[in-house]
């Protein structure tokens, strides 16, 4: 190799190296974008509009009265939020208990990739499904005048839930060694027992990690609240009443209005929020996740 | 004794019962789309462009929309992510600079799709001027599912053997020719199948394009990546909610035809992982 060709090479193993290196930290970059963003534009409405009403305004009438009161979609996505977690909790974790631990091989083969597609299936084709088959047995079941509520949006959420909480603790579930049960059923244990009260607790923080990351899910999501919540930002403690949450309130409105405008700007501030909200959840469901691993 | 078992019983059936549930809720909605959507697929519909404002004809240019919009994504996604999948698997040494990176591609993966899409109306559309366009669209896209391609190429290329590398580079390759002839070759059923399923989930994503990409009725094939564009899961939600009237055949077509379009992504996705791990049986 001449000396120039030695040069060459390693000019070009430098520049790969950067580009690389680039692509590597991108994600970072990404990140701080987002939040830069989100936070420029919440800048521009702070100024004009007090910070501590934003937070404790009790009214959102962004066109009539320019009223950013951040209560109603904090309550509407909190009433959400806590139906679809008490709805998915028993049957994601009663699921992944039955395929991880009592099905047989063939059957948790069979379920485990129909719960699979669930994820598959675009957010808005279950608000969809939610319009047409939810909304209406909900009105008449509850003879409400309309079928658009918090319990509808709720339902749906849970459902779309289901496939991160089952996966994650039917992973961390598997994740127990088998010892443990060996020892357990030595003891005199039966099965059942031997599942509550040895394999259950050992993967508990894997289940709860799974949870936090449904509800990481069920806080995130748009479409289907959009369609099927009834769109009502008002404060109500009912679930059999229409709200509106952070999420859809972003996304209903965000198209009508002016850029750069002050409902434009307060539309990202609660972006803003719900960026903090979800990368707290992030935050606290990561710890537990790698606890799992430190475990194995 | 008897009754210990019992419990058991009664338990199981429990859990049985809760699956169940979760199980005949995905199927019943996968089986009620296609009865109810079957009858309106024909050929005019798929190939036909809206009419009497979107109250009849078919839904042609929100496939094609949609279509565009993945082969963006594919473009900007792809090699981003697997170029970050790289640096992580065979550059990163184990740092703090190391360690914020997984952090920050898990929060990635956990913030809100919506929030995506104001992220790309204000950067894409409004800061870098490019308005609300296929370009726009594919980006914030890709960068929403730019964590899934990351995590599943680290995935591929943790699989591959150090053997390999070892090999070559005791060849007399250079690092990067060891993972672009040696490695990456290794590595690309797995890269493909998680790629591609990111992808289909992008396919049917709605929040992040109504403010970056989606036209409310554009009936007209675009002419430049500056175009705005009719798209499958926008055009399902003006269906449903923001026309009073629009056919009920039509609006559950569009909702299979766009549930068809995804799971033809993860099934394509679950077939190039069957084939490779058979592959990797024989050979």
């Amino acid at each position: 190799m001449t000396n120039w060709q030695v040069k060459l090479r390693k000019t070009k193993s430098f520049v790969i190296g950067k580009l690389v290196f680039l692509n590597g930290i991108l994600s970072i970059i990404v990140l701080g974008l987002i939040l830069a963003f989100l936070v420029y534009n919440s800048l521009r409405f702070f100024a004009s509009y007090p910070i501590f009403e934003f937070l404790t305004g009790t009214k959102w009438s962004p066109t009539v009265m320019e009223d950013f009161g951040f209560v109603p979609l904090f309550v509407g996505s909190l009433l959400i939020t806590f139906g679809a977690i008490v709805i998915a909790v028993p049957l994601g974790i009663g699921s992944a208990i039955y395929i991880g631990e009592l099905a047989p091989r063939w059957l948790r083969e069979t379920l485990k990739p129909i719960i699979e597609v669930l994820a598959t299936i675009p957010s808005v084709v279950i608000g969809f499904i939610g319009i047409k088959l939810l909304a209406p047995f909900i009105r008449d079941l509850f003879e409400l005048s309309i079928g658009l509520t918090a319990l509808t949006g709720s339902i749906m959420l849970a459902f779309m839930s289901l496939p991160t909480i089952i996966s994650i603790s039917e992973d961390a579930i598997n994740a127990v060694p088998s010892k443990y049960r060996h020892a357990s059923v030595a003891l005199g244990a039966t099965k059942w027992e031997t599942t509550y009260q040895i394999v259950v607790p050992a993967a508990s923080s894997g289940i709860l990690a799974a949870t936090m990351l449904g509800l990481g899910r069920i806080v995130g999501e748009t479409m289907t609240v959009l369609m099927i919540t009834g769109n009502s930002p008002r404060i109500v403690f009912s679930w059999l009443q229409p709200v509106r949450t952070i999420t859809a309130t972003i996304a209903a409105e965000m198209g009508e209005t002016v850029q750069g405008g002050l409902h434009y700007s307060a539309l990202f501030a609660v972006g803003l929020i719900l960026f903090i909200i979800t990368f707290l959840i992030n935050l606290i469901s990561d710890r537990f996740i790698s606890r799992i691993r430190d475990v194995e | 004794m008897k009754k210990k078992y019992m419990v058991q019983k009664f338990f199981y059936g429990l859990l049985l019962f809760l699956t169940i549930i979760v199980v005949a809720f995905v199927l019943g909605i996968i089986v009620y789309l296609i009865v109810k959507g079957a009858g309106s697929l024909s050929w005019e519909f798929i190939s036909q462009k809206p009419r009497s404002g979107m109250r009849d004809g078919g839904i042609f240019p929100a496939i094609m929309g949609t279509i565009y919009l993945i082969v963006g994504t594919i473009i900007f996604s792809m090699p981003i992510g697997i170029l970050s999948a790289i640096y992580l698997n065979e550059y990163a040494k184990k740092s703090r600079l190391t360690r914020m990176i997984r952090m920050s591609i898990v929060n990635m993966a956990g913030v809100p799709s919506v929030v995506y899409g104001l992220f790309g109306l204000g950067f894409f559309v409004i800061f870098l001027n490019f308005g609300r366009s296929i370009l726009a669209g594919s980006l914030t896209l890709a960068f929403l599912i730019l964590p899934v391609i990351i995590t599943a190429s680290e995935e591929a290329l943790k699989s591959v053997p150090d053997t390999y590398r070892h090999a070559s580079l005791a060849l007399g390759a250079t690092r990067w020719q060891t993972i672009i002839k040696v490695v990456l070759p290794q590595a690309l059923p797995g890269i493909i199948t998680g790629s591609v399923i990111g992808i289909g989930r992008a396919a049917g994503e709605t929040a992040p394009i109504i403010f970056t990409v989606a036209a409310f009725s554009q009936p007209n094939l675009p002419n430049s990546i500056f175009s705005q564009v009719m798209a499958l899961p926008y055009h399902l939600y003006v269906l449903a909610t923001q026309l009073t009237d629009a056919p009920e055949d039509m609006q559950w077509g569009t909702a299979l035809v766009l549930l068809l379009i995804v799971m033809i992504f993860a099934g394509a996705g679950t077939a190039v992982r069957a084939r490779a791990r058979i592959r990797k049986l024989n050979g």
